[in-house]
Order: structure tokens, then sequence, then C-alpha cells
């Protein structure tokens, strides 16, 4: 195992990271202030109360999985996508790393990155409303476990990605309406029955279910079927890139 | 000398069915500078590539330092250098970091006083703290360098390490070349400049259109680059050469219209010029014209690749 490898790869994304850690950190609190004001103070003062929790209070999981998800997903695409399209890859490619080191240390970096923006959001959060955390241990888990399992994600796509255009294609197609329609906002239970069984199908359902069970003891399914589900996708992620790293898919020509 | 690197039979099919390599058999010497000579497309990239682990090979093997290139690639890997044909490398990064990084990528220890030594070897110390994009063409492509030499590899890569590099810079890098040779690293470098070659190389390998066509010592190539002709141009055509000229080797081209006359300048003694000039004139030829050629490299390698070309037509037939 070449260790030193992964620690160059993860330092060097860690070092982007922080050379523009304003902007990194300014975006996020932002857009999350202007969900508070916008669902929480707007919507908040209609809906009042969600299963006994304050809706400001209640859309909190769900905003972190929103950003946590879009970071890991962006970050993770363009950390790999961007020494393709530079060439740098070449360096990759003739250095003694397996695609295990590779992927360790720019999805490690990635979900790193992803982590620490959800934890400022977290922060922020508690600006704007009255949140107190039933299990921490386990909202930490299920927060580290959706940044390294959509950093997986993200970086099949920067593989696939051939131009700019289908890098960030995904994350706009794919991943922001199934955060919306996964609850990140409401209760599945408000639903009509319909929607309620269609939402069933969308796997970041149960990972805000879980994350909000964590923060409130309170969920749409089982915290362990949330469990499941992400264990579910991690592991499809992981045999993705497996299978990427038997056939040199897109990389070695 | 033991060999460093085997290639055997070696295939590379592009996607489309395009065969980049068609069976290339190549040995390359521990401790030598062998220089990879070929018209553009001909497969050097490809080849390089295959050795360091950028493509996959379609069939056939190579070896590094006796290891599999495929199955051993951390072994192999880690005794290779590469600087690659184009200038790829992180716009926004420091030169120092850089070359930090390859280091690190390739499992060695941080050692800051070697990459010290290293960079002031290039010219490159001053730079250190410059990122990329502040760097010149030259600078660049010292900063490939850098990042190859960086973990001290046994057996380095050049492809085309001198292309837009003025004279200056080219002797520079020569230079740096001859050293890394005397510190033992096996040089294998790609280039469309004959005088490179001839310059620094101990043998040369002449590549097209996916085969080598030949490898051989500098020395014995560059004697046959020492034939000269000496053309004469004549007045009035003739049928065969003079009875009295029959002796001196002269033979008749361009329909009677020319005599040529070959001889040999790397032999030390005299080429027979002025003795054959005073036995035309006695012997009553007209001149209109007299001209020396020298076959040059490519001229050797036009005639390879035509001889290749007719090989291929006969065992088609
Ligand atoms: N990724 C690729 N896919 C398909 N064909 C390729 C690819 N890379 C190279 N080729 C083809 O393989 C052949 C050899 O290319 P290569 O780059 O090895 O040539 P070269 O000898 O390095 O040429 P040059 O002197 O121009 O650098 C060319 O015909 C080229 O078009
Ligand atoms: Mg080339």
């Amino acid at each position: 195992m070449n260790f030193l490898a992964v620690g160059v790869i993860y330092r060097r994304e860690m070092a982007r990271f922080f050379r523009t850690f304003l902007q990194s950190l300014l975006a996020p609190v932002i857009s999350t202030s202007l969900y508070f004001v916008v669902f929480g103070a707007a919507i908040g003062s209609r809906i009042e109360e969600v299963e006994g929790v304050s809706y400001g209070a209640f859309i909190v999981p769900g905003l972190i999985m929103l950003s946590v998800m879009g970071q890991a997903t962006s970050n993770a695409s363009f950390g790999i996508y961007f020494p393709k399209f530079s060439g740098t890859i070449y360096e990759f490619l003739s250095a003694p790393v397996s695609f295990l080191e590779v992927v360790l240390g720019f999805v490690g970096g990635a979900a790193t990155k992803a982590f620490i923006i959800g934890l400022i959001i977290l922060a922020t959060s508690f600006l704007f409303v009255d949140l107190t955390i039933a299990h921490p241990l386990a909202m930490l888990a299920f927060l580290v476990l959706t940044c390294v399992s959509f950093s997986l994600m993200g970086f099949i796509i920067g593989i696939w990605a051939e131009n700019f255009e289908q890098l960030s294609l995904i994350p706009l197609l794919i991943i922001t309406p199934l955060v919306f329609l996964g609850g990140a906002f409401y209760s599945a239970s408000m639903l009509p029955p319909l929607w309620q069984t269609i939402t069933h199908f969308n796997p970041v359902f149960y990972l805000i279910s879980g994350f909000r069970w964590a923060f409130f003891e309170q969920a749409d399914v089982p915290v362990a079927v949330s469990l499941a589900a992400i264990a579910a996708f991690t592991a499809i992620c992981l045999a993705f890139i497996w299978w990427i790293f038997r056939t040199g898919w897109k990389i070695r020509a | 000398m033991t060999d460093i690197v085997t290639v055997e039979k070696l295939v590379k099919r592009y996607k489309g069915g395009f065969e980049a390599l068609k069976g290339v058999d190549l040995a390359i010497r521990e401790g030598e500078i062998l220089a990879l000579l070929g018209p553009n497309g001909a497969g050097k990239t490809t080849l390089i590539s295959a050795i360091c682990g950028i493509t996959m090979p379609s069939s056939g093997s190579v070896r590094v330092g006796g290891k599999d290139v495929v199955k051993e690639y951390r072994d192999t890997r880690s005794m290779i250098g590469l600087v690659p044909q184009e200038v790829n490398l992180e716009l926004f990064e420091t030169v120092w970091n850089q070359v930090r990084f390859s280091r690190g990528l390739f499992d060695k220890a941080p050692d800051d006083a070697f990459l010290e030594e290293m960079l002031k070897g290039l010219s490159l110390w001053d730079k250190k703290d410059s990122k990329t994009i502040e760097l010149s063409g030259g600078m660049k492509r010292r900063v490939l360098i850098a990042k190859a030499l960086s973990h001290n590899p046994r057996i380095l890569f050049l492809d085309e390490p001198t292309a837009g590099v003025d004279v200056e810079l080219r002797r520079g890098m020569w230079e740096t070349v001859a050293e890394l040779k005397r510190q033992g690293v096996t040089i294998i470098l790609t280039t469309h400049y004959i005088e490179e070659a001839e310059a620094i190389a101990d043998r040369i390998g002449i590549i097209s259109a996916g085969k080598i066509l030949l490898v051989e010592e500098k020395d014995s190539l560059m004697a046959r680059l020492s034939q000269k002709e000496l053309r004469i141009e004549l007045a009035e055509p003739l049928d065969r050469v003079p009875e009295a000229l029959a002796d001196t080797g002269l033979t008749l081209a361009e329909d009677g219209r020319r005599l040529v006359y070959s001889y040999d300048t790397a032999g030390g003694g005299g080429t027979g010029i002025t003795a054959l000039l005073s036995r035309l004139k006695e012997g009553g030829v007209r001149m209109t014209d007299i001209s020396t050629h020298q076959s040059s490299l490519e001229e050797i390698f036009v005639d390879l690749v035509e001889h290749d070309g007719a090989d291929r037509q006969e065992t088609a037939q």
C-alpha cells in the first residue's frame, strides 16, 4: 500500500479547499440562511409544527443533506475530472499507485470538505432555530456515510464525464430533484398516498429520514432501513469503482 | 551490458481497431542513451506509454528490470521517470509543491535537500515558489523533468524533450542528460532532430508505422552517413562510362546525363576527387555543373521505410 501517495493526493485536495476557504464557506452559509428566511420564516409561519418539531428546526437535516450531497458529488467529480482535462492524469497512471489509493486520496479529500461544510451549515442553523440533537453520534455517522458515498458517486461521474457540461448535469438533473422530492422540506406523511409510494423509490428519502431520526428521534421509515439503504448505495458505488479498476474504463485507452 | 527494458511482440490496438504498434521488439541496455527517431504518428509515444503504464498493451509483453509492467506494475513504475510530450502541469501549483507531490506519489519519503539539489541542477531553484502559469515554456519543460527526477528513477523517458526549445536551452538539456547518464540512469528519448540523436545517443532506433525498422550503434549509423557523392552533370549524355574511366568507379545516372562518384569522408585518407577531375579533363568529358551530396539520416530512413513497404507488398502477393 502506497500511503505516501494517498497522503499527497489528500493534502493537495485539502490545500485547494483551504486556499479558497472563504468562498467555500460563504456560499453554503448564505444559501442556508436564504432557505431559513424563505422556508423557515415564510412557510414556517403557516405550518408551525411537523410531528412535534418546529418547521424551522424540521428542515435543518434536509438542508444539511442538500448541501452535503451536492458538495461531495461536485468536489469529487471535479477533483478527478480536472487531471483528466488538463492532462496531468498521466502522472497518476505512470506512478506506482493502485486505483484504490487514488480513490482514497480523492474521495477522502472530497468527503472531508463536504463534512466540514455540513458542520458549518449545522452551526449556522443554531443561529436561526432552537435545535437539540437527540443522537449526536448517530448524526455524525450518517453525515460521514453520506459524505463518503456521494463522494464515491462523484468520483465515478468525474471519470465518466467527457466535458464540463456532463460534469454539472448529474448534480443538477438527479441529486437536486431527489433531495427536494425526498422529503428535505416536508414529511412524507404529509403527501397523498400515491406520492408516498413513489417517494419510497427515492434512495435519498431514506438518508434524510435516518438523518432526521438522529436529530428528533422520529422518522418516516425505521432507522435500520435507512442504514441499510445507505450501506447498499455505498456498496453499489464501490462495486462500480472496482469494475472501473478492473477494466481501466475511460482511463487507460 | 544487461538489458533493463525488453519489449516483445508488443501490439497496441486502439479503440476502433487502429494498430499503433504492430509487434514491436526492443531491448534497451542498462545505462545507455537510446534515441528513438520516427515521423509523426510512428508510435513513439504509444510505445513509451505502454512501457510506463499509461496504456494497456493489447498483446505482447514488456519487462522492466526483469518485472512485468502489467502484473508487477509497482516495481516497474518505481524505476521509471517519464517526461511526457505535452506540457501537462497544474497551472496554479508552485514548482516546489509539484515536485514534492510527484515524489510522494512515487512512494518516496520527503527529502527536501535532495529536491533542492535537483532544482538547482535544472536552474529552477529561484523559481521554486512560482506557479506554473508564471513560467516560460522552456521552464515548464524543465519542471516536467524535475517531476520525473523527483523520485530518483533508474530509467528516464523523455518524449520530445526539446521540441520548441531554443538552441541554448537544448544544449543545457543535453548536458543534463549526459550528467544523468554519468550517474547511471538509462535514458530513452524521442526526437525529430537528427543532430540531437547524433549529439547524445549511444544507439539510435528508427520506428515507422508501428514497427521498429532498425536499432543500431550511433557510430556505425553515422559511418553510413559519411558516404558522399560527387555529381557531375554532363553537357552531352553518354550511353556508358567511357572505357578510359572504367576503373574510377563512376556510374551513370539520369539517362546518361550525370556521372556519379561515391567516396567516404570518414576514412581520413584522400577522397580521390582531384585525380578524378584531372582524368575527366584528359578524357575530354564536358561538364556543365558539379555538386556534392551527402546522404542524410532522412534518406537512410526513407530508404528503410520504402524497403519495408516493398517487402510487405511482396509478401502480400
Ligand atoms: N488514444 C488514441 N486513440 C486512437 N488512436 C491513437 C491514440 N493515440 C494515438 N493514436 C494513433 O496512434 C498512432 C501513433 O501515435 P503516437 O502518438 O504514438 O505517435 P508518435 O510517434 O508519438 O508521433 P509524434 O511524433 O507526432 O509525437 C497515430 O496514428 C495516432 O493517431
Ligand atoms: Mg509522440
